[in-house]
């Protein structure tokens, strides 16, 4: 069902953990619907005034898919630069592992999503410009998360009390 | 790598080898169609009654009683479905929310159908109260359907009461009792419908029965030679027959045993998981199937839970929605209440009768390693 590489990293996952000093973070996911992915990034300049992805770090609650699509998010993100980290989308995740079973999809957009997240707080934070894609996906992942807290209104009310 | 454990017996489990054995000359020395004249027919035939003889005998009942199927859930399907085609003014069933979906399915599909459904929420342990069956039952219910002993978390229902119950308001109660037979004392006197499949007791995959009280009118749902007196129609697995009854005769034979053994691997598993912070047993403490037991864990997520206890070679199953084709959490887990968080995080653990004390050591040794691991993984860091 899984590909050795999506094993492999589940295994021994690659920059898991909190960063100390991280720039912002990208929360996704609800515990109450089996998947939740924290993803960490430091953002520092490079010699040419680029905002880059120094560092970059994940916590996950979730499946096999879920650990590995964290371990290979973070894989991508590192290293490049907000724009280029930007145009990453679940198709590379998912492609990058050989794929995932059809059911584990939403693994890799969840860690696409991640990414996303963490981004749009840093530049939010610094007052910088928001891409018109960065901002619609912001705003496509929002509205998936109020549905989802609907949909699973009365488990959240009994979670909570 | 040490050996393998094998602790998933409720989903299935290895063929034992007198059982390997007493089917052997079935599959190509007395191969016969059991419905032929000649003498490869009549040995085939001979070994199907000797079969039916010997279950009836287990469960004293009488040997036209016990129906051979393809399995536990071709035997639910026929007690629920073919009940409810062979009477035209009762329309309605009552079941609970914990059986296994070859039943909620089956009940679920006549309701497209024009029947009416009842299904009773359990308790927190997953219990059943046969006071909720007695108020269920209506003029027109025609069968109660539920379950020995649940596959998922092991609860045990008081069958024997909600059968005296069904008996004196003149409804059919049928029970599943795939995980419960050959396991535990099974009072039948009150069903009229049971289930059992050979794969769940060392027994070979694809063959079952179903025990249908003389009397219960029952329509077919295959048609074709008029096997089983017409009510199950399709040539004889004469090797599987002979299979689930050499399983029957040696799990009755070694019961005490086995179930024993089975009882003290329950208590050192509740006992060691117990030690672990951030766990819960689900099910009935006492009321449970020796074989089967049921846990949560705070912060990590059951699929990943099986998956990095797989790579220590040690097998078990969740009801986490991750592992299921519909991302739903197990139903059973749901229903009795656990909350969603710790339904992902479930693990079943179960044992057979060559489950040994070893296999439970080196479980409990894993486990603890597994379950930090993941939760180091966890944005959801677990108190003390």
């Amino acid at each position: 069902m899984y590909t050795e590489k999506v094993i492999e990293h589940f295994r021994a996952p690659h920059n898991m953990g909190r960063l100390q000093d991280y720039s912002a973070i990208g929360k996704v996911g609800n515990i109450v619907c089996g998947d939740v992915m924290w993803l960490y990034i430091k953002v520092v300049q490079d010699d040419r005034g680029r905002d880059v992805i120094a560092d970059i770090s994940w916590e996950t609650f979730g499946c096999t898919a879920a650990i590995a699509t964290s371990s290979m998010v973070s894989d991508l993100a590192k290293g490049k630069t907000i724009e280029e980290a930007i145009s990453l989308t679940n198709q590379d995740v998912a492609r990058e592992l050989g794929g995932l079973p059809p059911i584990k999809m939403h693994c890799s957009a969840l860690a696409a999503d991640a990414l996303n997240e963490a981004i749009h707080e840093y530049l939010t934070q610094k007052g910088k410009e928001i891409p018109p894609a960065l901002q619609e996906r912001h705003e496509r992942i929002a509205k998936e998360v109020a549905a989802l807290e609907k949909r699973y209104q009365a488990f959240l009310e009994k979670e909570t009390h | 790598m040490t050996d393998f454990v094998y602790l998933d017996n409720s989903a299935t489990t290895p063929v034992a080898e007198e059982v390997r054995q007493a089917m052997a000359p079935y599959h190509s020395v007395d191969f016969g169609n059991a419905s032929s004249l000649h003498s490869f027919g009549r040995r085939a035939h001979r070994a199907i009654e000797e079969s039916r003889a010997e279950i009836a005998e287990l469960l004293a009942v009488r040997p036209d009683e016990i129906l051979f199927t393809s399995g536990a859930t071709e035997a639910d399907n026929l007690a629920i479905l073919g009940t409810a085609f062979a009477t035209e003014d009762h329309r309605h069933i009552v079941t609970s929310k914990t059986e296994h979906h070859a039943v909620l399915h089956s009940v679920a599909w006549l309701e497209t159908r024009g029947f009416e459904v009842t299904r009773l929420d359990p308790d927190g342990t997953g219990r059943i109260d046969p006071q909720q069956v007695r108020d269920a039952i209506r003029s027109d219910t025609l069968l109660v359907s539920i379950m020995a002993g649940n596959n998922e978390i092991g609860t045990l229902q008081p069958i024997e009461t909600i059968g005296a119950i069904c008996r004196e308001r003149g409804v059919l109660f049928h029970t599943d009792a795939v995980q419960a037979y050959g396991k535990i004392d099974l009072p039948i006197e009150n069903v009229d419908l049971l289930s059992i499949s050979a794969h769940k007791l060392h027994g070979p995959k694809g063959v079952g029965c179903l025990f249908v009280r003389n009397g219960v009118r029952l329509v077919p749902l295959f048609h074709g030679g008029g096997h089983e007196k017409g009510r199950r129609s399709g040539t004889e697995n004469v090797p599987g027959i002979v299979g689930l009854a050499a399983a029957s005769r040696i799990a009755f034979r070694d019961r005490a045993e086995v179930t024993r053994r089975m009882a003290a691997y329950r208590e050192r598993l509740i006992d060691g998981v117990g030690r672990l912070r951030g766990t819960r047993l689900n099910g009935h403490r006492t009321m449970c199937l020796p074989h089967i037991v049921n846990f949560s864990f705070q912060g990590i997520e059951g699929e990943s839970l099986v998956m990095k206890l797989d790579e220590h070679g040690i097998a078990v199953s969740t009801g986490s929605a991750c592992s299921s084709p519909n991302l739903e959490p197990s139903h059973v887990l749901v229903a009795i209440g656990v909350p969603l968080s710790m339904a992902h995080g479930s693990l079943r653990v179960s044992a057979g009768r060559q489950t040994t004390g070893k296999e439970i050591d080196r479980f409990l040794e894993v486990l603890p390693h597994v379950v930090e691991e993941l939760r180091r993984m966890s944005p959801f860091k677990v108190g003390g």
